[in-house]
């Protein structure tokens, strides 16, 4: 399965806030639930996001088990170049995902 | 006198092969009709639309070599945005080779085994439910146009007596909620006119993209009713009922629900 779908509008007016949009393939398992045999299923939630515009942080956030399964984060972003968005993320289990999108500024 | 008896003869068999829906075209409703704002939003936006996840997985499913044949979806049907344009809109359909009717989970399996020479995918697994959405995402805003005619007409005869044959400990029938109580509401829920045009689809209930087959049982497990395994030839044929009975409704495949 892909990682993440991510979407920013093409062309970035520079200076200007532009929307990043990201849904991320994750089951965010809550760790309340129990499988056919009643064993707890172990709990495994994104517990950190955070988006990088050329190496600097851009926007981070901590997420837990309230948060549905593929998670859909919508925020702002400003840019006075173009560069590089990358996103990283990492899970209880210890797994981290990662996606990146290019980013032209006008 | 003949020739009265005759007039009467023809007007029956016209009326038994004009078979009429309970619910004209007009009246028709998809399933998003009866959903709160925020659903539909977040169907009708490609990039809020989480079954396009599976969408994206079955896309690379299509290019993926499998089986003895080592051959993908592509070597065979190129681009699947070009030759599977429209091909999920008569299904369910009547395979020939094997005179069963096939949905379209059960055209791809069927694909897999004779030209991939691979093990069919087990129902409700990702991996089918993706590709099976991938090919039906090809003909999305097309209307639903199954044939019901000829070798395919005992099998639509048997979904139509599924759904309107009672049910489970609650004695209830499907029509009984989707012909006679749609638009009303059942506990938190809409009762919806049960068409089946966003499958494979993303529940929210379910967290995941699910088949037209678990839904069904879902409505199954719902009225205390035995539910028939998935693949069932019991489903299949209601799932061409379905299909008849939403004939003129386009394709939403990736549906949110």
């Amino acid at each position: 399965m892909p990682d993440a779908r991510v979407n920013v509008p093409d062309r970035i007016p520079r200076g200007k806030p532009f929307e990043v949009r990201i849904l991320i393939r994750h089951p965010m398992e809550t760790g309340y639930r129990l499988d056919e045999v009643g064993k707890p299923i172990p709990r495994n939630v994104i517990r950190t996001f955070t988006c990088r515009y050329d190496g600097e942080i851009a926007f981070s956030a901590r997420l837990s088990s309230g948060i549905a399964a593929n998670p859909y984060l919508r925020f702002f972003v400003t840019a006075r170049e173009s560069g590089l968005l990358a996103f990283e993320w990492q899970d209880d289990g210890g797994v981290h995902g990662s996606d990146s999108v290019a980013v032209t500024v006008v | 006198m003949l020739r009265a008896l005759v007039c009467a003869v023809s007007i029956c068999a016209a009326v038994a092969g004009a078979q009429e829906r309970v619910l004209p075209l007009s009246a028709l409703r998809s399933g998003i009709a009866f959903a709160g704002p925020d659903v539909r939003a977040m169907q009708s936006d490609d990039t809020s639309n989480p079954g396009l996840l599976w969408v994206e997985n079955g896309q690379k499913l299509w290019h993926a070599r499998a089986g003895a044949a080592d051959s993908s979806c592509a070597s065979c049907h190129g681009d699947a945005r070009a030759t599977k344009r429209g091909v999920a809109t008569p299904h369910p359909r009547h395979d020939a080779a094997t005179g069963e009717v096939f949905d379209l989970e059960a055209r791809i399996n069927a694909c897999r085994v004779r030209r991939q020479q691979a093990s069919p995918w087990a129902r409700e697994s990702e991996d089918l439910l993706s590709l099976t959405a991938y090919v039906a995402y090809q003909s999305r805003g097309l209307p639903l146009a199954v044939t019901i005619d000829g070798p395919a007409r005992a099998a639509f005869e048997r979904g139509r007596a599924y759904y309107s044959q009672r049910h489970g400990q609650m004695n209830l029938a499907c029509a009984h909620c989707h012909d006679q109580n749609w638009g009303k509401r059942l506990l938190a829920e809409n009762i919806s006119q049960g068409h089946g045009t966003a499958f494979p689809a993303y529940r929210l209930e379910w967290q995941g993209v699910g088949s037209l087959q678990r839904r069904i049982r879902a409505c199954l497990f719902g009225i205390r009713a035995e539910m028939p395994p998935p693949g069932a030839p019991e489903l299949t044929d209601l799932e061409l009922f379905l299909a008849w009975r939403a004939q003129g409704l386009p394709i939403e495949t990736p549906g949110v629900r």
